[in-house]
């Protein structure tokens, strides 16, 4: 199999930097923008770098369990994602905007 | 701190070896995500940015096909790129948010944020470099396949599998609530300071 000898080069080091590196960018992200939109992409972006690292560890200890995770993790992605925009619709719709830092209103 | 220093010296000699003999598919993939993924972070309209991500989620399912999780690739286009990206493109398109509406941050938002996430990038990469190599290699051929996947999500973990399908049903529930329009909207905005603290 020609993937498998792609495969047989690659060390697991590597794709714990690539994901770190991921996670990291989305981090800052989270961190810098200000866009709820682009924030909850942020966070998307962070947990695909988790199921990236779920997937490379699964594959190379040649145990199904780490896959099944990432299948919850998408699970839990998509029943975030569609909350948190609906939220978001919900203040844009009384504030007009979707900027996270008007938030801080909420407090009590 | 010293020791973090020295360990993050120690890992840039190991750099120096670590790229020679990777093959190049795996190199450009990895280059495209990174660089991708940047572009998300960084571009300033949010369409763009959402195309940007849909990017990224494609090169991260060919980073799964050389995993030898086809399946796993296969969901991921269908669920991410397909489902939840068209989503949040939808809403840009119905809040018309395509135009730069985000106010500027001043410089010490980025500054701050860098500093935070490349402080957190050494000290996972640093945390490795102490931890050294755990993981044996033993990859088991046809792991990433639809039998053996569904033979241990339907055995081992038929219950979580389960409460992620009542997990389901209450997020769609919660947003059909949440995006249904009601009569009286109670306005975000003080209107005037009530009595009520």
């Amino acid at each position: 199999m020609s993937l498998l000898s792609i495969f047989n080069q690659v060390e697991i080091s590597h794709y714990i930097y690539l994901s770190t590196v991921l996670f990291s960018i989305g981090l800052f992200g989270v961190l810098f923008r200000r866009n709820a939109i682009i924030l909850l992409m942020c966070i998307e972006l962070m947990l695909n770098a988790v199921n990236l690292l779920f997937t490379a560890f699964s594959t190379y200890m040649g145990d199904a369990d780490g896959q099944i995770f990432v299948f919850f993790i998408m699970v839990v992605a998509a029943a975030e994602a569609a909350v948190g925009l609906a939220i978001l619709v919900l203040v844009y719709r009384n504030t007009r905007k979707t900027d996270v830092s008007f938030l801080d209103q909420l407090k009590g | 701190m010293l020791a973090l220093i020295s360990l993050n010296a120690k890992s840039g000699l190991n750099f120096n070896t670590m790229f020679q003999n990777l093959p190049i598919p795996f190199l450009i993939l990895s280059f495209l995500t990174i660089l991708s993924s940047l572009y998300v972070v960084t571009s300033k309209n949010p369409v763009h940015s959402v195309l940007a991500l849909i990017f990224t989620f494609f090169t991260i399912s060919a980073h799964y096909v050389l995993l030898n999780a086809q399946f796993l690739a296969v969901v991921n286009l269908i669920v991410y790129a397909g489902a939840i990206m068209v989503l949040f493109l939808f809403v840009l398109m119905l809040l018309n948010l395509s135009k730069e509406t985000e106010p500027v941050k001043s410089n010490w938002w980025g500054i701050a944020a860098s500093i935070t996430a490349g402080s957190m990038l050494l000290i996972i990469t640093a945390a490795f470099q102490v931890t050294g190599e755990a993981v044996a290699k033993n990859p088991v051929e046809g792991i990433g396949l639809v039998k053996a996947l569904g033979k241990v999500l339907f055995t081992r973990f038929v219950v979580p599998f389960e409460l992620t399908g009542i997990l389901f049903l209450a997020a769609m529930v919660g947003a059909v609530l949440l995006g249904k329009r009601e009569k009286n909207n109670a306005v975000l905005i003080p209107k005037e300071e009530g009595g009520n603290s």
